[in-house]
């Protein structure tokens, strides 16, 4: 499961990356499903580094 | 709570940016019910955009230009090589613009409005089921839910989609063809505030570029976009030092900051499902080499929105019947966007030691004809000159 900090600004970027379309764009942030492997892809993405994942966060 | 609104209508448009507003405005105006929906509570805020517009796009919109939307008229453009040098060119006359696309956005909705469509800000498009040869949606308003239905729901819901994925097209993109940017919209900053600006380099914004877009005389959208695949570092951080290196900006307040990402390919050879269509950005409809989507995503509505028509008339809501979609936008816009994905291939390869020789051999105009098959061919015969491009040369014929 992937997480996003306060850094972000809800543009969305991330769900259009997600291979599983685990991510929603909600009102409060980033909604992630358990559909979610931690690939990594919508934090490789993230214009701001605001998205954390178990194996790409630290 | 909710207006009042109908339980079934011809049209629904989800999402009211630039597609979404064209596309409600043309079915409107051919006379069809039609009902826009959008999750914000004002349309077009917060804004993710350069808001640069240039002439020729504004004429493929065919909408007149309106001083309430535009800041500041382009008397030309300069890019600049990673080693300072430029190429620059100069109009008599503006050839582009840079608009205020909160003041834009909501403009096109009004004018959509107008047209006849009834239009629901604050509202989110929750979900759709097909039943009956129609389409359910299940809206939220914030505290409140409720349905309408409709023949045919066309989806402009931006970068985000998560529409048409439902609906069975599937929109994923891959990292490399995304652009990821960031931006900070500038005060108090010295800038040329006549003309848009360009810097490449690899150390600058590796497979992108960066902007600086006058507003007013001191203020500005400066941003980058960069490539993920490529780059080393976020959008956010190479925005950060190219601000502090250059001397006009590194003084300037940040007034706005946005972030986001443009499609810069990955385009869709079906947009339709049955009682289904996708437009703009959620259709990856962008030019793939400046990121522009703006007259992009309104000319994807108004094809979009001809097809609709015809299909209401003829009562024929298939994906066999709105496939012509696919085939007019394909020839109107997509062949072109497509030949623009290998331009795009070119730059992610090259060098700064490539991009510092091609600034001594190209021309403003050069720069301009790049979307244009025959600054295409131009380009790749000013590649074949140095022999470690000559691959990519014979990519772009
Ligand atoms: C940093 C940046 C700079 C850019 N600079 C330029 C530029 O200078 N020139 C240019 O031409 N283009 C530029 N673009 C691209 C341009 O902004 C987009 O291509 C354009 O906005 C696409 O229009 P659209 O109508 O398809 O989508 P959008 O404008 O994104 O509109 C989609 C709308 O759908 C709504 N929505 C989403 N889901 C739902 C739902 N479930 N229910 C209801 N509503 C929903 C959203 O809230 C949004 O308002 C830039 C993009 C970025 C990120």
């Amino acid at each position: 499961m992937i997480e996003a900090d306060g850094k972000c600004l809800r543009c969305g970027g991330c769900v259009s990356v997600c291979p599983l379309d685990a991510l929603t764009l909600t009102e409060s942030g980033i909604v992630c499903s358990d559909k979610c492997t931690d690939c990594g892809i919508c934090a490789e993405f993230c214009p701001l580094s605001a998205i954390k994942t178990e194996k790409v966060g630290e | 709570m909710f207006p009042e609104i109908p339980s079934e209508v011809d049209i629904a448009v989800i999402g009211l940016g630039p597609a979404g507003s064209s596309a409600a405005m043309a079915c409107a105006k051919a006379g069809l019910r039609v009902l826009g929906i959008e999750k914000r509570q004002e349309i077009g805020s917060p804004c993710r955009c350069g808001e640069g517009l240039s002439r020729s796009a504004l004429e493929r919109m065919g909408i007149e230009l309106d001083e309430k939307w535009v800041n500041i008229g382009l008397y030309g453009q300069t890019v600049y090589a990673p080693n300072g040098k430029y190429v620059r060119i100069d109009f008599d006359e503006p050839k582009g613009w840079i608009i205020e696309r909160k003041v834009f956005d909501k403009h096109l909705a009004v004018l959509a409005a107008r047209a006849g469509a009834r239009i629901l800000s604050r509202t989110e498009a929750l979900d759709l089921v097909r039943e009956n040869n129609k389409i359910n949606i299940r809206l939220n308003s914030g505290n409140g839910t409720g349905e309408v239905r409709a023949k045919i729901v066309i989806a402009a819901d931006g970068v985000e989609s998560k529409i048409a994925r439902n609906m069975g097209i599937n929109t994923t993109l891959k990292l490399v063809d995304i652009a990821s940017c960031a931006q900070f919209e500038m005060a108090n900053v010295k800038i040329d505030s006549k003309r848009a600006e360009y810097y490449t380099g690899n150390e600058i914004a590796r497979a992108g570029y960066a902007w600086i877009f006058p507003k007013g005389k001191d203020t500005a959208n400066v941003g980058i976009g960069i490539r993920k695949p490529f780059a080393n570092k976020t959008a956010y951080e190479y925005l950060k030092e190219f601000v502090n290196s250059h001397p006009g900006l590194k003084n300037g307040s940040i007034v706005e900051v946005n972030c986001g990402g443009v499609p810069v390919g990955g385009l869709l050879e079906n947009m339709v499902a049955d009682n289904f269509m996708v437009v703009g950005d959620a259709a990856h409809q962008v030019n793939p080499i400046h990121g522009g989507g703006i007259a992009e995503a309104y000319v994807g509505g108004r094809i979009a929105a001809e097809v609709a028509v015809e299909a209401v008339r003829e009562g024929n809501y298939s994906k066999e019947f709105l496939s012509e979609y696919n085939k007019r936008w394909w020839k109107e816009r997509g062949n072109k966007l497509k030949k623009l994905v290998k331009v795009r291939e070119l730059v992610e390869n090259l060098t700064d030691d490539d991009l510092n020789w091609l600034a001594n051999y190209m021309t403003g105009e050069d720069l301009i004809n790049l979307t244009r098959s025959s600054g295409i061919k131009r380009l790749a015969m000013l590649l074949m000159k140095k022999p470690r491009l000559l691959k990519f040369a014979r990519k772009l014929l």
